[in-house]
């Protein structure tokens, strides 16, 4: 490879692709031609950097500057100012919200100070779409290590002891899941990786395959080595163009390197892997399910046992881990399972990437140690709630998950301590809640996508979902009876014990999260017929205030419904019957005379 | 339903997608996702001529083209409009977008603007959620929306 003195990084993720940062590339590609220093700076589009709030970001390499929201307008100073002169582009740089201070390096900002990137150890610092960058990162090192110097037990007993759990939400121990399907005794075998990412609000493993796909394809070689299969399948969603695109130019690489193929490394073992395609269902991310999907058929999950370990795809012993999962394994095996085990709490080892969204500060994809407090990843990595606001609650392990509240935010972060709460890990989604976010209205927004993404096959999940949402729509309307919030858990502890798969078994938990955690906001929905957030439409007026009210018109101009009477000058009164709630008078009024009742 | 006549063209091009993956039905999905990107939907015509391309009963086919979100036997308006439901979206205000979008351009959630140029669409998480609240058009993404920027967003295509 030729030796370059400086690299510019740009981000291309998905996020940060969705703000022009691929005519930034561009951009900066072209001006450094221009320039005649193509010899001397090379321009990468890398993977996700994870700082999502503050993309476009390019960061610059040696002196690891870190540049913020770039548009593609801005290349032209960073070449002339930082890559000829030498001097940083202040205006670029992130600003210490607290301090107002500029920060260059990223490693002083709050929301990577707590992090250790494991999984995401290659996202942002490697071009995805080039091999040589990830081999020079010691890729591959691994699967020639397992193939030249290890038995497949030996590998097994690695993976065993280093505790890696599926990072697909069951948590279930890898390397015993490795060690039963190599002992099942068949033909032909399968490695699978979920990369099926459904859960709404969770995005770490199209940042993985976008940023470092070779990791993946790596660690599935190393698990056929280790169960025996020839044939890997990556169970990808349609939904992620970019991904796809990705892992397709690195399988293609990989065979051209003999990292797939025939003879891996000259060796006699045999892989290679294919793509099949998800089309938007969430019941997919259960493995059984999936394995359905990739045969053709309606994505229904299936009694277990049998396992997939046991009897998977077109019934032959199927080995399927999640893309973090994956993610985790080349490392493992380089740095050892003592190395990966020295991490973490007690029974859940190594770190785990989230994917921070809601009203928080900064959104991003994150990769902490196990036994990372909520506060930290909130307030310290999160940069606490937006726009001051008091922090209400935060959603883990998506729709299957619960809500944790103030009083779990001490809890360190691991696969029992989040079950133990009332909530679970997941694939790592996080949404964090404010003041204005209505409990009841988060309960039915989860429950209505259960519903949609329920498969139909057994009925406590098909009916039972169903009848939860009536009811929760029933209070947020105020039509709800108390009898209703305990026909709620009732139900819902029925669905839980009686669904056939994990989708209809954690379904409820958003309701029975919600009910213990904001019983009295439930009460209020009922009794008061009051939904104190705001946001049950059925249960709330815009009204104006006239001793605040200025007569400035504001409100009146922007009702969509013209609802709003008033002279000049004079104070405006709101018609409740023609009134439509949508909001707009709220936020246009600036004499705080709207509000809320 | 009136029946739909499908051009020769495509049907021969449908039919080529069935024979690359051997005709096998296993196949059936990689098989549809082909079609949807030839005819733009999947209409009960389409359906058929898989079904006998594969040897599936056309029951088969169109149990997994409902089951799947991401396949659909209506047509599509010129500029699809898709907004993310996910949580972070939706926490971040998806709906009072929606409602924009339907108040702009007169149609409801799935359906399709009379002169063919719009259809709008809900769907779940498209993992841009530092952007939320995200909407696509077609392929292109837009972040950061508030109900006023809608307006822009349709005036942009409505030429």
């Amino acid at each position: 490879m030729a030796k370059f003195k400086m690299h510019l990084l740009v981000c291309s993720g998905t996020g940060c692709h969705a703000s022009e940062s691929e005519l930034l590339l561009q951009n900066l590609k072209t001006i450094i031609n221009d320039k005649g220093l193509d010899t001397e700076v090379q321009v990468i589009g890398t993977g996700c950097f994870g700082f999502c709030e503050k993309g476009p970001i390019v960061k610059v390499m040696p002196d690891n500057t870190f540049y913020t929201q770039v548009t593609p307008n801005d290349a032209r100073e960073i070449i002339e100012e930082h890559v000829i002169k030498g001097r940083k582009v202040n205006r670029l740089l992130y600003v210490n919200p607290e301090t107002q201070e500029h920060i260059s390096d990223s490693k002083h900002m709050g929301f990577y100070k707590k992090q250790l990137r494991i999984a995401l150890r290659n996202c942002g610092f490697i071009d995805p779409e080039n091999i040589d960058e990830y081999i020079a990162r010691d890729g591959y090192e691994a699967l020639a290590k397992c193939l030249t110097e290890m038995t497949p037990e030996q590998v097994i007993e690695i993976m065993k002891k280093s505790g890696l759990r599926g990072r697909g939400g069951g948590g279930f121990p890898a390397g015993l899941k490795w060690e039963i399907t190599s002992k099942s005794v068949s033909d032909e075998k399968y490695v699978v990786c979920n990369a099926d990412e459904g859960d709404p609000g969770a995005f770490m493993d199209r940042s993985i395959l976008e940023g470092d796909p070779h990791s993946v394809i790596e660690a599935m070689a190393i698990c056929g080595y280790c169960i025996g299969a020839t044939n890997g399948l990556v169970y990808i969603r349609a939904e992620y163009p970019l991904a796809i695109d990705r892992l397709k130019i690195a399988i293609d690489q990989a065979r051209e390197y003999g990292l797939l193929g025939k003879g891996l490394l000259g060796t006699g073992f045999d892989f290679d892997i294919e793509l099949r395609y998800g089309a938007g269902a969430f019941v997919c991310g259960e493995e059984t399910a999936l394995i359905h999907s990739m045969e053709g058929k309606r994505g229904e999950p299936t009694m277990k046992p049998p396992f997939p370990s046991v009897s998977g795809y077109y019934e032959k012993p199927t080995n399927v881990n999640n893309v973090e999962t994956f993610a985790n394994v080349p490392v493992i095996i380089n740095k050892g399972a003592e190395w990966f085990a020295s991490i973490g709490t007690e029974k859940s080892k190594g770190t785990k990437v989230f994917a921070l969204a809601g009203k928080i500060n900064n959104v991003g994809l994150i990769e902490v140690p196990m036994g990372t407090t909520l506060r930290e990843v909130i307030f310290e990595i999160g940069g606490g709630i937006k726009d001051g606001k008091k922090f209400k609650a935060v959603q883990t392990g998506g729709p299957s998950g619960g809500c944790l509240t103030e009083k779990h935010l001490d809890t360190p972060i691991d696969y029992d301590n989040l079950v133990a709460s009332g909530s679970m890990m997941g694939s790592g989604g996080m949404i964090v809640m404010d003041e204005d976010d209505c409990m009841v209205s988060m309960a039915k927004f989860y429950l209505e996508f259960t519903v949609e993404e329920s498969c139909g096959k057994c009925s406590p999940c098909r009916i039972g979902n169903k009848r939860l949402h009536e009811i929760l729509d029933k209070l947020t309307k105020g039509n709800g009876t108390l009898e209703d919030i305990d026909r709620l858990k009732n139900l819902s502890y029925v669905i839980k014990d009686t669904a056939l798969c994990g989708l209809g078994q954690t379904s409820p938990n958003p309701v029975l999260s919600t009910i213990d955690n904001f019983y009295d906001e439930y009460i209020e929905h009922v009794t008061d017929k009051k939904c104190r957030a705001g946001q049950c439409k059925a249960l709330m007026q815009y009204v104006i205030i006239a001793e605040n009210c200025v007569g400035c018109t504001a409100c009146a101009r922007n009702c969509p419904v013209n609802s709003i009477t008033g002279e000049r000058k004079g104070v405006h009164v709101i018609n409740q019957a023609v009134c439509i709630k949508c909001g707009a008078c709220l936020e246009k009024c600036k004499f705080n005379a709207v509000v809320i009742k | 339903m009136a029946t739909i006549k499908l051009s020769t063209n495509k049907i021969d091009e449908l039919r080529a997608v069935c024979k690359s993956f051997n005709h096998e039905k296993g196949e059936l999905i990689n098989v549809l996702h082909k079609a949807q990107g030839i005819f733009g939907y999947l209409p009960a015509e389409v359906q058929e001529i898989i079904a006998r391309e594969l040897n599936v009963s056309v029951a088969h086919v169109y149990g997994v083209v409902s089951f799947y979100s991401f396949f659909t036997m209506l047509p599509k308006g010129e500029h699809p409009v898709s907004i993310c439901l996910g949580t972070a979206c939706y926490v971040r205000g998806a709906e009072k977008i929606i409602e924009e979008f339907k108040r702009v351009l007169n149609i409801g959630v799935g359906e399709t603007t009379s002169d063919g140029k719009f259809s709008l669409a809900c769907l779940r998480c498209v993992g841009a959620c530092g952007l939320a609240p995200v909407v696509l058009v077609g392929d292109k993404v837009y972040g950061r929306l508030s109900p006023e920027s809608v307006k822009d967003i349709v005036a942009e295509y409505a030429k």
